[in-house]
């Protein structure tokens, strides 16, 4: 059968779900999380092309783009922040993480 | 002239109070302050005495406007002093016995260091007291009224650091309030029914007024005699008659001066003033007369077997005191008010004469009250005791002496009134008139005869009071001796109607003195006398020839003994009825709604659970990443779902 | 078009294993490198969607320089791996019962929903005919003149990022020895040399 739109878009879902998960089940490191984040960016990613190419609307590329992007500085910054947290603290075990506790 | 008699006391009491203010404490200041006090009232007795003369045998009474007061809608009120023979009579006996015993004082107070304070609330008593008198409408009589209230309070918890002398100031004030609570809704209901408090106006309005009811959550009642009853109840509270009497023993946490002129002479009597002046009330109101008569003769006798088994000296003369007033309101009561009045003056003389006698045994005694500790004493301070005895005669109503004169019109009144409350005046009166005698004779043996039962340093000390002491018990003493058989003509005798003028009305149809005079019946002019001689041979047997007797009966009789004792236990039952609950009441107030309520729900509350709530929210700040990163998901499949469901 | 079916099949299978394995892998450094497999498979979607420029990009970026920093932390953290905690099961319910809801509502709305008939006339940049026009040179036909704003605002947000990690992780060392070239050439005479009256025979003390 020919690949439609649908297709394209239960794999962005189950990519955007499994990123999900990941931010939820992992108690072992924190960079888990960082690549889940990652995960459900590239959904979202696959999701607008895969809707610009249906429309035929670049928009939806330049807006991809965009996001990767942001995603690429996001991870920059997430990255350098957790170097220095481990340079304070020792630990990136998700369970010690918890200096905020209010 | 007029005015001043009764502003000179003000002056001296605003001169001893600046002098306290501005002087440095020491000798000079109490000089000054003694000084200025006593010669304002002297003063003021010297011009009591001209007033007397004139308004009472020369029958120039008048009013003298001095100030308006109030003046609110239709109640009208002035300052204003009306003399007439009622008034004369009262401000001649409050001012020389005032004067006399601020001369009292400067000896019995002299090395107290309170002294200018003392002598200033005397004046402003005595100033309060004359208002009161003097008063031409029931407004500025209450306010008479309040302000020896709170003389007495000021007084009697004159040594302020003594608890004891704390808690009696308050109880005095508190029982007056009582009274004085029924005195304002009485004056309320006599604005109501005359529309105006002067009392000229209201006395020519009574005789109009008979019938009028006042209707009061649903039950009519006659508003003149409601009326005359809440009157009564003030002169219940500020004389000390049952029930409102448990205040006057523990007034005599006070110096003694004060017990001579406050619970003696002068603020006591004032609620037989009262019944007096408002006679053209009374006397058509017999039912309001009628309860008067029975709660003066109960209260005569309650108050004289009380009396009976004190042992404090001052106490038994307190006793001695509310019984007396019992006397003078069964009298009121019988309509003998003329014979109240002139037992009031006689009882001012010779009460105060006992007072500061018995001051003299404190003060010769270092200080000791209890007569258990006393005895011995005649032979030392034979002058005080002389006058004892004179004061006892007087109080015992032997012939010759004031209180015969007065006491015996009263009881004679009462027997010729034959109504039921007359005759169970007569009979309570004849045997307070035993257990007087009884109990005075008791205080004169134990207080001064025997074998000394105090050590010998207090013995060694025993001296004869100083002249500026005994000189106003001169004074005292003169009156109790001259002024029953001075006075008796025109009180109550053939020359009374050309005295009174007025002053006082008496219904014909039971004008009980004019009874009394042309009474057949002879034994009951001796009856007093005899059950008084009586009275005193028991006491003579029971302390003198056989002083183990008494501790024998007491032993044998112990509960009518305890009760006795212990007052009838009024304190107690009004300790459970009034005092506990007033207490647990304001402590649930203060704990329940104070505390609970207004801090639980109020203001104290909204702190306090806002802290707790924000203590609870800070729960979800767990500091895990991943708590947060749950939360912003969840948060995230909710925003869908609403989406999903509502958008 | 049978082999784009079938390859679309193959990419997706690839990726959403990998995905899996990004989560459920013990060692990091096999997660990163799922993750570089995920990125890799999800480049051929996009190619075989037709947006070429962008898969290449992705490949770029996001494999050669973020899963490679990834891995460059992963390794320097020195994680521990053996001291694995558990209650991993702690959070398995709620996980996936708010990931079956979203995964439900998202087969919900996939069902659901229908384009609008003017959506197809609303396309704000028609996509050229790719015989003509590759897609590489349509996005720079439009990046550089319709959204030059966003672009230079996501050349800002990369700067800010650099100058971020760079400001964070930056540390100065005690056991480096640096040059401070300006300290040097600004230093007098009077600071490096001090002369000294030394008498014959003492020391310099």
């Amino acid at each position: 059968m020919t690949i439609g739109l649908g297709h394209y878009l239960t794999v962005s879902a189950i990519v955007f779900t499994l990123g999900i998960f990941g931010i939820f089940l992992n108690r072992k490191n924190v960079i888990v999380i960082l690549m889940s984040i990652e995960l459900i960016l590239l959904a979202v990613n696959i999701n607008l092309v895969a809707f610009s190419t249906h429309l035929g609307d670049l928009v939806g590329q330049v807006f991809a783009m965009i996001v990767l992007t942001v995603a690429a500085a996001e991870a920059a910054i997430g990255l350098a922040i957790l170097v220095v947290f481990f340079r304070n603290r020792g630990s990136i075990s998700v369970d010690d993480i918890n200096l905020m506790k209010g | 002239m007029y005015s001043a008699v009764v502003l000179l006391p003000l002056l001296g009491s605003a001169l001893a109070g600046l002098f306290l203010a501005s002087m440095p404490a020491g000798h000079g200041r109490d000089r000054a302050a003694q000084l200025a006090t006593c010669l304002c009232m002297a003063g003021s007795a010297v011009l009591s005495i001209v007033i007397f003369y004139e308004v009472a045998f020369q029958g120039q009474g008048r009013t003298i406007e001095v100030m308006p007061f109030i003046y609110s809608g239709g109640l009208q009120a002035d300052w204003a002093f009306k003399f007439d023979t009622l008034s004369a009579v009262m401000v001649f006996v409050v001012s020389v016995c005032s004067t006399a015993i601020h001369v009292y004082s400067v000896g019995y107070m002299h090395d107290d260091p309170g002294q200018p304070r003392f002598m200033a609330y005397l004046s402003l008593f005595t100033f309060c007291m004359l208002m009161l008198v003097t008063a031409a409408n029931l407004v500025q009589m209450f306010f008479g009224w309040e302000g020896v209230g709170l003389c007495s309070y000021l007084l009697v918890g004159f040594w302020y650091d003594r608890p004891s002398a704390g808690a009696a100031a308050i109880k005095a004030f508190i029982v007056n309030r009582v009274g004085d609570f029924g005195f304002a809704l009485g004056i309320f209901g006599v604005y109501t029914m005359f529309g105006t408090v002067v009392f000229d106006e209201v006395f020519t309005a009574v005789p109009t007024h008979l019938t009028l009811q006042l209707h009061f959550l649903s039950w009519d009642v006659p508003a003149l005699t409601l009326v005359c009853l809440l009157l009564f109840v003030g002169a219940m509270g500020k004389s000390a008659q049952m029930p409102l009497h448990t205040w006057l023993p523990d007034a005599m946490e006070g110096p003694t001066p004060v017990s001579a002129l406050i619970h003696a002479a002068t603020m006591v009597t004032a609620g037989v003033f009262m019944v007096a002046r408002l006679s053209p009330m009374f006397e058509y109101a017999p039912d309001a007369l009628a309860v008067v008569g029975i709660i003066g003769a109960t209260t005569c006798i309650f108050a004289a077997s009380v009396g009976l088994v004190q042992t404090d000296i001052k106490r038994v003369i307190a006793y001695s005191t509310c019984s007396q007033l019992g006397y003078m309101f069964f009298a009121a009561g019988v309509s003998a008010y003329a014979a109240a009045i002139f037992h009031l003056m006689t009882h001012a003389f010779f009460k105060a004469l006992l007072f500061l006698g018995s001051g003299s045994v404190i003060h010769a005694m270092s200080g000791e009250q209890d007569m258990r500790k006393m005895g011995g004493l005649w032979n030392k301070i034979p002058i005080t005791y002389t006058l004892m005895w004179i004061g006892s005669l007087a109080l015992a109503g032997i012939p010759f002496f004031a209180g015969y004169y007065s006491k015996d019109m009263i009881i004679e009144a009462a027997f010729a009134n034959h109504s039921p409350v007359g005759l169970y005046a007569f009979w309570l009166g004849v045997a307070a008139a035993a257990l007087t005698a009884f109990y005075s004779w008791r205080l004169l043996f134990m207080t001064f005869h025997g074998a000394p039962r105090a050590d010998h340093h207090v013995m060694e000390h025993v001296h004869e009071s100083p002249n500026v002491m005994l000189i106003p018990l001169y004074v005292l003493a003169l009156g109790a001796v001259v002024a029953g058989f001075l006075g008796f003509p025109y009180f109550v005798g053939d020359k009374s109607e050309a005295f009174w003028r007025g002053a006082i009305l008496v219904l014909p149809n039971h004008n009980s003195i004019e009874a009394a005079h042309h009474s057949e019946i002879w034994w009951v002019g001796i009856l007093p006398t005899i059950v008084g001689l009586i009275g005193i041979g028991i006491a003579y047997g029971f302390y003198i020839r056989d002083p183990a007797l008494p501790r024998r009966l007491a032993a044998q009789a112990r509960t009518l003994y305890l009760f006795l004792l212990n007052k009838w236990y009024f304190d107690e039952i009004y300790d459970a009825l009034f005092v506990r609950p007033s207490f647990s009441l304001g402590r649930g107030f203060w704990k329940k709604g104070d505390g609970a309520i207004i801090d639980g729900l109020g203001p104290d509350a909204l702190a306090a659970n806002t802290l707790r709530l924000a203590r609870r929210a800070s729960l979800l700040q767990t500091g895990y990443i991943y708590h947060y990163a749950f939360a912003m998901l969840i948060g995230v499949v909710l925003l869908v779902t609403w989406y999903l469901l509502v958008g | 078009m049978i082999i784009a079916t079938i390859c679309f099949y193959l990419f997706s299978a690839i990726l959403v294993a990998s995905a899996v394995l990004v989560i459920a892998a013990r060692n990091p450094v096999h997660s990163v490198l799922f993750l570089i497999l995920a990125f890799f498979n999800a480049a051929g979607l996009f190619v075989l969607m037709g947006a070429e420029f962008l898969a290449m990009i992705l490949v770029i970026v996001y494999v050669g320089a973020v899963a490679v920093l990834f891995l460059f932390v992963v390794m320097m953290l020195d994680v521990d791996f053996v001291k694995l905690r558990s209650g991993f099961m702690r959070y398995v319910p709620i996980g996936s019962l708010v990931g079956l809801i979203l995964l439900g509502e998202l087969a919900l709305v996939a069902g659901a929903w229908t384009f609008a008939p003017e959506a197809a006339s609303a396309t704000q940049v028609p996509i050229p005919d790719s015989a003509q026009v590759t897609n590489t040179h349509a996005l720079g036909l439009v990046l550089y003149t319709d959204y030059v704003y966003l672009f230079q605002v996501a050349g800002v947000i990369l700067l800010v990022a650099m100058i971020g990690a760079i400001v964070l992780t930056l540390r100065h060392r005690d056991d480096v020895r640096r040059q401070s070239i300006s300290q040097q050439v600004s230093r007098r005479r009077e600071d490096s040399v001090a002369v000294v009256k030394v008498p014959t025979g003492s020391g310099v003390s």
